[in-house]
């Protein structure tokens, strides 16, 4: 058994987490409500209910993607910065990074499903909208059908997600390897890795928004719009990474992840809180400054009445109240204070995604009811089960990571 | 009554200096500061330094800052001279916020550089304090009252045993004006 002596104290880095109990149990109930809630969606309505259904399998399953690539982007970054401080808790979003291909693969599924049978992206999809001789003939759609159509759309969605995909797999094996060997090699193949996925996963993650949500309403574009859900990514799973820390400690694990690295994860969910405010409101003022009205177009959607007292709690969720709870030092550091931030902000982007999501496809046949907390549920479901369980199957700690003793001795 | 007014123990090693600030801890010996060319971690809590109150002045500057933006454009764009900007009102919040925020960031940045300045006696043209010049250098320095402490052979030793390299008696508190 590994042992590290740090002064006092004595860590077992071997220590493995044991997927089991309550956890397991709970992330099952979870799958399941979401299988009945999809179903249910599915076959009990019209095909409205179903393109209801279809909108959120979209955002829960955009969600669980983003959050499963900001671990891998986590890890990335902590290799390409060399940092230290995160050496004993880097397992967590590697964990996370390993389910990366899963979701990947449903979000395909979803949006390849929904575009073929109709249910999503019709707005540019649509049999004869690029065909001058057509009744449905839009000239938006048509100059833009050189980049927005439907075998560049499943070939971008392919090669994207695939190559964020491989790069999670091949640096978390490498880290695995790591533990067994020893030695530098692992550390400075993955570096190199990092390197080029941070500048593979920079330039596409726009482009993939632009893709997956942005050309739900395709006449309208922003440019700000990659970054905006880049911050919302990198947010959120900031938000997912702590939670899965605080609760692992609460249950006795990571002795050596302490208050200070919980410090520095609040300063990211603080820091990237007020970044995601920054892009979302010099995109709202861009086009309120300008005020086009194909830009306004969807700032007006959002401002009808059943959109616009979501539209400024999204405001309030996503920054005024981590602004106000985080910005006091000691805050950062107490567990149950990052558990509720935490879970706030993670409802927070759920909302987000929704005011990105509904108005373009349901518009005001939106609702909040059973499908859109039984998706929700099923994924979070699904996304606990299979991050816990590849957590479940290597030591929680790198014990042979360079930086593991200066991250034990973090202090700030 | 001797003319010494500080004991400054003079350690090659930051452990050494932490042991030796246990060693006079444990001695009821009060160390008056700590004075070391890089940041140790842990030495703030061993010391009883009190928190920076350095974020309160930062809000002071910020909520300045942000008032003078509000002022300016207030001021300008709706009481001196309103245009007609694309139709909007005069008094539009969206336009408000990045001038706002720029100058709360500016007055909070500048104010505390001031501050940081004031606190540490910094000014342009202006010696600064130091109490052993290597303590910039590749020393790490304990400072001891001589007046509240007065048993000077027993701090001698006890510096010493922890592993100084040097025990200074000073007759006055900063070298750096000599």
């Amino acid at each position: 058994m590994e042992t590290h002596s740090h002064h006092y104290h004595t860590y077992n880095f071997s220590e493995q987490f044991e997927f089991s109990g309550k956890a397991k149990v709970l992330s099952l109930v979870g799958i399941l409500i979401g299988i009945v809630a999809i179903a249910y969606g599915f076959l009990t309505g019209g095909h409205i209910q179903v393109e209801r259904t279809y909108a959120n399998l979209l955002l829960m399953g955009y969600y669980f993607t983003c959050v499963c690539s900001a671990g891998a982007f986590f890890v990335a970054l902590q290799y390409v910065t060399q940092s230290g401080w995160s050496a004993g808790l880097v397992r967590i979003p590697q964990a996370m990074a390993g389910v990366l291909p899963v979701a990947a693969l449903l979000l395909l599924i979803i949006c390849a499903t929904g575009l073929f049978s109709g249910n999503l992206y019709h707005h540019w999809a649509e049999e004869g909208l690029t065909d001058p001789n057509s009744p449905k003939f839009d000239k938006i759609i048509a100059g833009k059908a050189v980049f927005l159509n439907t075998p560049a759309f499943l070939l971008r969605q392919i090669i994207f997600m695939g190559a964020y995909s491989i790069f999670a797999i091949i640096i978390a094996k490498n880290s695995y390897k790591e533990d067994l060997d020893g030695g530098l090699n692992s550390y400075k193949k993955n570096f190199k890795l990092s390197a080029i996925f941070l500048v593979i996963f920079g330039f596409t993650t726009p482009i993939w928004s632009f893709d997956t949500i942005m050309s739900l309403e395709a006449h309208w574009f922003s440019t700000m719009f990659g970054w905006y859900n880049f911050a919302a990514l990198w947010v959120s799973g900031l938000c997912v990474i702590t939670l899965i820390i605080v609760l692992l400690k609460k249950a006795g694990y990571l002795a050596w992840v302490n208050e200070n690295h919980l410090h520095d994860l609040g300063k990211l969910i603080f820091g990237f809180s007020i970044f995601w405010t920054y892009v979302w409101f010099a995109q709202f003022m861009l086009i309120w400054y300008s005020n086009q009205p194909e830009e306004t177009i969807y700032f007006y959607k959002r401002w009808e009445p059943e959109f616009k007292p979501w539209f400024w709690l999204n405001i309030i969720i996503n920054f005024v109240a981590p602004v106000l709870i985080l910005v006091d030092r000691d805050a950062k550091r107490k567990e149950n204070v990052l558990i509720f931030v935490c879970c706030l902000l993670l409802c927070g982007h759920w909302l987000d995604y929704y005011l990105m999501v509904m108005p373009g496809t349901v518009g005001e046949h939106r609702g909040f009811g059973l499908i859109e907390i039984g998706t929700a549920l099923g994924f979070v479901g699904l996304f606990t089960f299979l991050t816990l369980s590849k957590l479940s199957k290597q030591a929680l700690a790198p014990a042979k990571h360079p930086f593991l003793d200066e991250s034990l001795h973090h202090q700030i | 009554m001797s003319s010494t007014k500080y004991i400054l123990g003079s350690f090659a090693d930051p452990d050494d200096m932490m042991h030796g600030i246990d060693k006079l801890q444990e001695n009821n010996i009060s160390i008056y500061d700590c004075f070391t060319p890089m940041p140790i971690h842990g030495i703030e809590a061993k010391l009883g330094v009190k928190p920076s109150r350095l974020p309160i002045a930062a809000f002071c500057f910020g909520i300045t800052g942000l008032v003078s933006g509000i002022s300016l454009l207030y001021y300008t764009i709706v009481y001196d001279w309103p245009m007609n900007i694309g139709g909007k009102p005069a008094l539009a919040m969206p336009d408000f916020v990045p001038v706002s925020f720029e100058l709360t960031i500016l007055f909070c940045a500048l104010g505390m550089v001031a501050t940081f300045f004031f606190r540490n006696h910094l000014f342009p043209g202006r010696a600064p304090r130091v109490m052993d010049l290597r303590a910039t250098d590749d020393r790490f320095i304990i400072a001891i009252d001589a007046k509240e402490n007065t048993d000077y052979e027993k701090i001698n030793s006890l510096l010493k045993e922890a592993g100084a390299v040097d025990v200074l008696h000073n007759e006055r508190k900063y070298v750096s004006y000599e």
